[in-house]
């Protein structure tokens, strides 16, 4: 929480004007029984009606001196809550920027959207509302006693004994309904779960006739909902019967001791009017009080939130700039020396002390099965992840060695989720590059074999791709995210099963293009389909994080078997005739 | 009654009239507990309106000094003791009696509406989203009960009130009556004036809110691509535009719409004002006493209340029969055709399928004199281009869909002519989409075989290749399943163990292993040859080289049957078959 304070402090003026012009607006409004008080002791009985007119002129001032107050407080509070929010919001997308994916994995990007978006609106809901009525409030209830007191002292000891009980019953009931509201939320998340089971998985349910046991089990979540939804209700329901009994009852405590005051002749009738009204005001802003606290209680819940992603530090330090002098083989691109990475919370290692080499120029390939570590391993070249053991080196530098910049020059990626953003497509492009020329996207786009793709389009570089690129079709996405990473022109490529969603003859002359680009650029070919690896320089089959074989495709198919495993599978046709008789040895 | 005509008028949409009706219907077993809460709304409103007369008869029983008429006063705040009591038990009662109709007639239209999803054909909830459907049985149905049994008691109260207010404000003193009646509208014009003009602003807020939401879920929902890309600077750079953008609208919003409380209220200090210069010269006219002018100020301060209150229940009654009529839509809908009393026994495995035409819709004709006969423990397998229809054949088999005529039998017995429920027991199905329930790992697969014991279980999954996995799982076989703790293939392996451990008679594969690796395809696949033994099966894939063994090759395009054979045939036949298969392999050399 005070993390979050900070925000605040450029809008420290208007955080103490705001409820500083709240009071005065409750201030005014408090005269306005004693102004109704003078008009029933002195006016009426005297006939005076200068003195009438005078008072009604007095009520219209207050109310006119009344609505400026509490539209300057209004405009203040509306100042600070929008700009505490403005700021936090930017801080909170900058702190965002600076985490690595180990925290990414932890936090997910679903809970950092929604605590960029409802959350901070919640909080700023919240501010805006405490500095304008957190304070006033309790300055009425108070003020109000107080008012009394001026009245007469010993009428004004109902006050004293009404506010506490009062208080006491309102924030005890609230105290107690509070948590059994998240409660009732938790028991409506259930049923909402279920009922969206039911719809997703219908035909499994259907298949596997688990109707009536689905039933069972929503009408269980379903009555489970309602018994909590009821037994908060009835603390709930106490609410506004009790209050309306204590202050009435307090009310006729009130003008009973009032009676006997004016009998004695130490008070007057009007006062008696005046000591009714301010237990009337007292009543209202008690109940606001209370439902305010419940508002601000759900946006310090919020706050809270917030404030955990704030302590959530950069998993990562990268040096300022790139730093000490290449150690090992220049020419050596990239470097594993028994690497191993497991994720957190794993069991197992999903990188198992890996120890490989790539030589500048060269294209590596890897293969393996369904969580064999391929995408972990290539997410270690670009640092998006560091290993617990074992030492990776670019160009026979320590990766921990090298700039953010200069890292992110270096290695170009492609990953598996072919993501676009929205702005036109030389936009996008340029995200590898910021200042290409439109000659250099051109060249990217040829070579990722999206000519086609871009020229089909409207206005070529400047048609404009929707949220998440999605008025293009995968394959077409897929294409451009390859000219975005070719954009930077960087010494490592990565293709993180890239290619998944083109067709055979594209993702042939994609790779044959790759191979053609003058320079020297290792490439990184992450894949299920043997096609795509067959002319790498080298294939890393993996199996379970290890290295369960190095080679050329040739190498590897005489000595590898889980690579022959992977090959026969797909090219059956291929298999030599004494081992398909003896597939069984498969299983 | 007169409630009842205002909600007519109101709802001004046909039909709308009919959904409360039906709602009043619906609630049947509550209307009781409706009508008391209604009479109860009534009373907690006129009570405490009453209370404020008396207080100011026991006021004006206080004149001054010595002049105090303490029997008066007694008795009034005697009457008023037992009015406070009389009016909290009635509100207590009252919140009692609307929790109860409220949240049981959320837990009926739910209850029913999960047991219409059970049997609604999946031709509807095909056509309609999820997030559709969801909203209408949570969201719709909170808001129908809020709304509309709420409002209902709202509305009665607030213009019992209303009604009330004018009644002891006229038998206390008609001018200051008339003019408060008078001047209030200025307080709803001045709201109303706020309202429109803030509307603008809020329009420019809610625009600037959705350009910076897209922009955060395009960012931060992406993160890892930012991070590759080191544009993590270059992105604050553009929120920081949006966020001041955003800013200035909302200042803008916040404060005009912040406006509309101090100006109702200054208008009703106004009217105050002038209740209390006009009550004094009625009281020195004599036409007026001092607890009199107290009740009316009382009364001059809660006047406008009611009426915001109805213009906001008004709205949300509409809001809240809109609603209504779309939950019932929902429970209304024809549920699927009726269950034949006859149970297939477990089937041997023969199928036939004789001149089934079948179509989506009435304008695109799909599948068109289909005729197969299936041999119990034949492989058939579909292939075709993706969107061909492959996926169809399956919701005929397993009755999703009905044939549109022609017949489906199985061991001889039409599928038509037996429980739904029965036919379904004799296939084993796994689908591309990898549905799991909510639960554990254990839960998963013995969804189909709740009591299968443990041994049981780990055997499924070592044959399914799974095993692997779970054990390494943080708490085996015990792991919560969730969206993010397996990947789409593991989950898909937890998909065929389900079947595993079941084993029908009949097997479908709707593109089972689309989603694992080829290597453990193959292990699965051997798997799946053991289990089929003697079983007949269905296979849809689009990896040609996992069906080439089918006994029967189906071959589908545009939703039509156009080749069917065996792989030696159809390769013979030198047609699309021999297309598909051979641009598989063009890029092998």
């Amino acid at each position: 929480m005070k993390k979050l304070r900070v925000f605040l402090a450029d809008y420290k003026k208007e955080s103490i004007l705001a409820p500083a012009f709240k009071l005065l607006e409750a201030l005014f409004d408090l005269f306005v029984p004693l102004v109704v008080a003078r008009v029933i002791d002195e006016g009426i009985p005297s006939g005076n009606r200068g003195l009438l007119f005078r008072q009604f002129g007095l009520l219209i001032l207050l109310a006119v001196v009344g609505i400026v107050c509490s539209v300057t407080a209004q405009y203040f509070a509306a100042r600070a809550s929008v700009g505490f929010a403005t700021k936090l919001r930017q801080a909170l997308f900058d702190h965002i920027q600076k985490l690595s994916y180990k925290e990414l994995d932890k936090l997910g990007t679903n809970t950092l959207i929604t605590r960029m978006t409802s959350d901070v609106q919640q909080v700023q809901n919240g501010l805006n509302l405490a500095l304008r009525l957190l304070l006033r409030s309790p300055f009425i209830v108070f003020g109000s006693m107080i008012m009394a007191f001026t009245i007469d002292v010993k009428a004004a000891l109902v006050f004293v004994v009404a506010i506490p009980v009062l208080s006491v019953v309102v924030f005890a009931i609230m105290l107690v309904s509070i948590p059994l509201y998240r409660k009732v939320q938790a028991a409506l998340d259930k049923v909402l779960g279920a009922t969206r089971e039911n719809l997703t998985g219908v035909r499994v349910i259907r298949a596997f006739c688990k109707e009536q046991e689905e039933v069972k089990d929503f009408d269980a979540k379903n009555e489970a909902l309602t018994r909590m939804n009821e037994f908060v209700g009835r603390i709930s329901a106490l609410m506004n019967p009790a209050t309306y009994l204590l202050i009435n009852l307090a009310t006729i405590i009130l003008i009973r001791v009032g009676a006997v005051r004016v009998n004695l002749g130490d008070i007057q009738q009007g006062d008696v009017v005046a000591l009714y009204n301010y237990m009337a005001q007292m009543i209202v802003e008690l109940i606001k009080l209370a439902s305010l606290i419940i508002t601000i209680d759900k946006s310090i819940a919020c706050a809270e939130r917030i404030s955990h992603i704030f302590e959530v530090e950069p998993g990562q330090s990268f040096p300022e700039s790139t730093k000490g002098e290449a150690a090992g083989d220049p020419a050596t691109a990239v470097a594993f020396q028994d690497v191993s990475f497991s994720y957190e919370g794993a069991r197992e290692p999903s990188v198992d002390h890996v120890t490989f080499a790539a030589k500048q120029g060269e294209t590596i390939g890897i293969i393996g099965g369904t969580g064999a570590g391929k995408s972990s391993l290539v997410n270690l070249i670009a640092r998006c992840y560091d290993p617990q053991e074992g030492k990776i080196t670019l160009f026979g530098r320590d990766i921990r060695d090298y700039s953010m910049e200069d890292l992110v020059n270096l290695v170009g990626v492609v990953p598996q989720k072919a993501v676009l953003f929205q702005g036109s497509i030389r936009d996008n492009l340029r995200w590898g590059d910021e200042n290409a020329e439109d000659s250099a996207l051109w060249d990217a786009i040829r070579t990722a074999q999206a000519e086609e793709v871009v020229k089909g389009k409207e206005g070529e570089l400047d048609f404009q791709l929707e949220q998440n690129g999605r008025n293009l079709s995968g394959g077409q996405r897929q294409r451009l995210t390859i000219a975005r990473a070719l954009v930077k022109k960087p010494k490592i490529l990565i293709m993180d099963d890239s290619a998944s969603a083109l067709d055979f003859a594209t993702d042939a002359a994609l790779r044959k293009a790759i191979r053609g680009l003058a320079g020297s650029m290792t490439v990184f070919l992450v894949s299920q389909r043997t096609a795509s690896l067959m002319n790498a320089d080298k294939i890393l089959v993996l199996d379970d994080g290890k290295i369960a074989g190095m080679g050329t495709h040739a190498q590897l198919l005489q000595d590898c078997p889980l690579y022959q495993e992977i090959f026969y599978s797909q090219f059956p046709e291929k298999r030599p005739k004494e081992m398909a008789a003896g597939k069984e040895v498969l299983a | 009654m007169s409630a009842k005509d205002e909600i007519e008028m109101q709802g001004d949409r046909a039909g709308s009239g009919k959904t409360f009706r039906k709602v009043m219907q619906y609630i049947g077993r509550y209307r009781i507990l409706l009508l008391l809460s209604v009479v109860l709304a009534a009373i907690s409103a006129v009570l405490p309106l009453y209370a404020a007369i008396l207080f100011g008869n026991a006021i004006d029983g206080i004149l001054g000094k010595g002049q105090v008429d303490f029997a008066t006063v007694t008795y009034y705040l005697s009457r008023i003791l037992v009015l406070i009591v009389l009016t909290s038990a009635c509100t207590f009662l009252m919140n009692l009696i609307n929790n109860r109709m409220t949240y049981r007639v959320v837990q009926d239209i739910r209850g029913k509406a999960i047991r219409q999803i059970q049997v609604l054909p999946l031709k509807y909830l095909d056509a309609h989203s999820t997030g559709d459907i969801v909203s209408r049985i949570i969201t719709d149905t909170d808001q129908l009960s809020d709304g509309l049994l709420l409002g209902f008691t709202q509305l009665f109260s607030g213009i019992v009130t209303i009604a009330a207010t004018l009644f002891f404000m006229f038998s206390k003193d008609v001018l200051i009556t008339v003019l408060v009646i008078l001047l209030t509208p200025i307080s709803f014009f001045v709201a109303k004036f706020i309202a429109t003009h803030s509307y603008a602003m809020f329009q420019k807020q809610t625009k600037a809110r959705g350009e910076q939401t897209a922009l955060i879920e395009e960012m931060v929902g992406n993160e890892k691509v930012v991070r590759v890309f080191g544009y993590g600077p270059r992105a604050s750079k553009q929120f920081s535009v949006i966020n001041e953008k955003l800013k200035d609208a909302s200042e803008k919003a916040v404060f005009y719409s912040s406006l509309t409380n101090p100006s109702t209220r200054f208008v009703n200090s106004l009217i105050y004002a002038v209740v209390v210069l006009v009550g004094a010269f009625r009281i020195l006219a004599g036409g007026l006493t001092v607890g009199g002018l107290s009740a009316l100020l009382t009364y001059c301060n809660q006047y406008t209340k009611p009426f915001n209150d109805i213009s906001s229940v008004v709205t949300e009654l509409q809001n809240a029969l809109a609603c209504a009529s779309r939950i019932f839509a929902l429970i209304e809908e024809a549920p699927q055709s009726a269950d034949p009393d006859r149970e297939l026994p477990k089937a041997s495995g023969q199928v036939d399928i004789q001149d089934v035409f079948f179509s989506y819709t009435k304008e695109q004709h799909l599948i068109e004199h289909f005729q197969l006969h299936a041999e119990p423990g034949t492989r058939i397998a579909i292939v075709g281009p993706t969107g061909c229809g492959k996926t169809t054949l399956i919701n005929l088999l397993m009755r999703f869909y009905d044939a549109d005529s022609g017949d489906i039998r199985i061991d001889g017995t039409s599928i038509y002519d037996c429980s739904r429920t029965s036919l379904r027991k004799n296939f084993g199905m796994v689908l591309q989409d990898t549905w799991l329930h909510a639960g554990t790992i254990r839960e998963n697969i013995a969804f189909g075989r709740p009591d299968a014991s443990e041994e049981e279980i780990i055997e499924a999954a070592k044959a399914a290749h799974s095993w692997e996995f779970i054990r390494r799982m943080p708490e085996g076989l015990d792991t919560q399943v969730t969206d993010d703790s397996l990947s789409a293939g593991q989950k898909q392996l937890l998909c065929i163990t389900r079947v595993m451990l079941v084993l029908p008679p009949m097997l479908i594969l709707d593109e089972a292993t689309s989603s694992i690796d080829t290597r453990t395809e193959i292990l699965i696949q051997n798997a799946f040859d053991r289990m089929m033994q003697g079983r007949t099966s269905f296979v849809v894939a689009h990896r040609l080289s996992t069906i080439r063994n089918a006994d029967v090759i189906l071959v589908m395009r545009d939703g039509k049957i156009i080749e069917q054979g065996n792989h030696e045939t159809l390769m013979a036949a030198n047609g699309f078959y021999t297309k598909l298969y051979n641009s598989q392999f063009a890029r092998a050399e």
